[in-house]
């Protein structure tokens, strides 16, 4: 009984890691996008630089998106846990037990 | 007032930016609280500030992974996050969200899909609506009754408990899950997750709102630790999420961190209040605005009945989401601000 259920635990976890390639060997991904182009004409700057990027490389305005992303809200996030702490809230321990 | 509207690149539409901090602190507060994403809220928010359609949920997702993983760093620090939990979890969510989102797709093919899809939402908002308060009813009861014999019941004991016969499943490989407090078959989360990423895959939302309540009370976490570990899933699902809309270009990133700048921030508030209230507090708040996320929906469901009636009843469903979003927002912030003036006078007393 255990073996069989070893076995099967393992099956599911070669699954789940061949599962995007058998999707594309399905003929999967294989679907055209409808794609959005941003109007650069009216921006300057950090904003018609940002825009360019997203007209000439998705690959690097994901790149960017996955970078900035977490960096903001970690940085943001420490901010009001500054403040927090200033104020003198214990942000490491939780009093209530229970369910 | 001109400074007061930003121009979204990639849209290319000039957008009210205060809005966008409003709107990301209510929601932020909410899902640090609550453990969930909250797309249900903010999609309506964004539409009401101008947003168009095609970059609405991507750029919802963006702010989402960025809120969730600063909140779950915060409810790690306080304990509330299993991790080795949430890892299993991640698991069956995945699996489960392809194959659900896969079914709609053949139920595309062979009709008229989303009344339907709508329908089972609701259904399953009115059983997680009905289990939060028949679970806090019952409790009270069982406090009540120890009143009565002049004890105080413990804070461990629950109205509903699923998972402490789930638990005696001895299916190997079995698993200690130390924050969460269990030893159960690993199977217990992984079939849980499956079932819960396959209903959000078939309805086309997060999961935050089913995964939470089936934490609780299918594979028994305490309450604080269901919020955290649900963040933790909402911070990968949602990096993963942001990737593949931008890849699709459907993110529009400067509102994603104009948003995120009061996410974040009010996501750490709303962690810090979990501090502050106990289990069943946070499980009565949760049901109630799974109660207002079900009337909302089905304000959109009897649309088709009411023709003369629609434009009405697309801004009372809007209305309602708004308005709970700040109710709840300023219920979360106001006892965060309680208990810490408690925790302030307590230490300065010591």
């Amino acid at each position: 009984m255990k073996a069989k259920l070893s076995r099967l635990w393992w099956s599911l976890m070669a699954m789940i890691v061949l599962c995007p390639g058998f999707a594309l060997a399905a003929g999967g991904g294989n679907e055209a996008p409808i794609v959005i182009v941003a109007d650069t004409r009216k921006l300057t700057g950090v904003l018609a630089w940002w825009a360019n990027l997203y007209n000439e490389s998705h690959l690097q305005f994901m790149l960017l998106t996955i970078v900035l992303i977490p960096v903001t809200g970690v940085v943001f996030g420490v901010i009001a846990d500054l403040i927090m702490s200033r104020i003198g809230i214990d942000l490491k321990s939780k009093d209530l037990p229970g369910h | 007032m001109e400074w007061l509207y930003v121009l979204m690149p990639i849209a290319g539409v000039k957008i009210f930016w205060p809005g966008l901090i409003i709107l990301g602190v209510g929601v932020g507060i909410i899902g640090g609280f609550f453990g969930m994403g909250g797309a249900w809220m903010v999609t309506p928010g964004l539409n009401i500030l101008g947003f168009p359609m095609a970059f609405a949920i991507g750029t919802d997702i963006a702010h989402m992974a960025g809120k969730s993983l600063i909140s779950t760093m915060r409810h790690g620090k306080f304990g509330n996050v299993d991790y080795k939990l949430g890892l299993i979890m991640l698991v069956g969510t995945v699996v489960g969200f392809e194959i659900g989102a896969q079914m709609v797709m053949w139920l595309e093919r062979i009709g008229s899909v989303e009344k339907v899809v709508r329908w089972i939402y609701m259904a399953l908002l009115a059983g997680i609506a009905w289990m939060v308060f028949h679970d806090v009813g019952k409790r009270k009861k069982l406090e009540r009754a120890a009143a009565a014999k002049g004890e105080v019941l413990d804070d461990s004991v629950q109205g509903i408990d699923f998972a402490s016969k789930l638990h005696k499943i001895h299916i190997p490989p079995m698993v200690h899950l130390k924050e969460a407090g269990i030893y159960c078959s690993a199977w217990l989360p992984i079939i849980v997750s499956f079932l819960t990423g396959w209903l959000a895959g078939i309805l086309g939302i997060g999961g935050g709102l089913i995964r939470m309540p089936a934490l609780i009370y299918l594979i028994g976490c305490p309450t604080h630790v269901a919020v955290g570990t649900d963040l933790f899933e909402v911070a990968i699902s949602g990096l993963y999420g942001a990737a593949t809309y931008t890849w699709k270009g459907r993110t529009e990133l400067v509102a994603a961190m104009i948003m995120l700048v009061g996410a974040a921030m009010g996501a750490q508030v709303g962690a810090v209040a979990t501090k502050y209230i106990k289990g069943y507090g946070i499980r009565i708040a949760f049901g109630l605005a799974v109660v207002g996320c079900a009337v909302s929906i089905f304000l959109k469901l009897i649309k088709p009945w009411l023709p003369g009636y629609g434009t009405m009843l697309d801004n009372a469903s809007t209305t309602l989401v708004l308005g709970l979003v700040a109710s709840m927002s300023i219920y979360i912030f106001m006892r965060m601000v309680a208990g810490a003036k408690r925790e302030l006078a307590m230490k300065k007393n010591r």
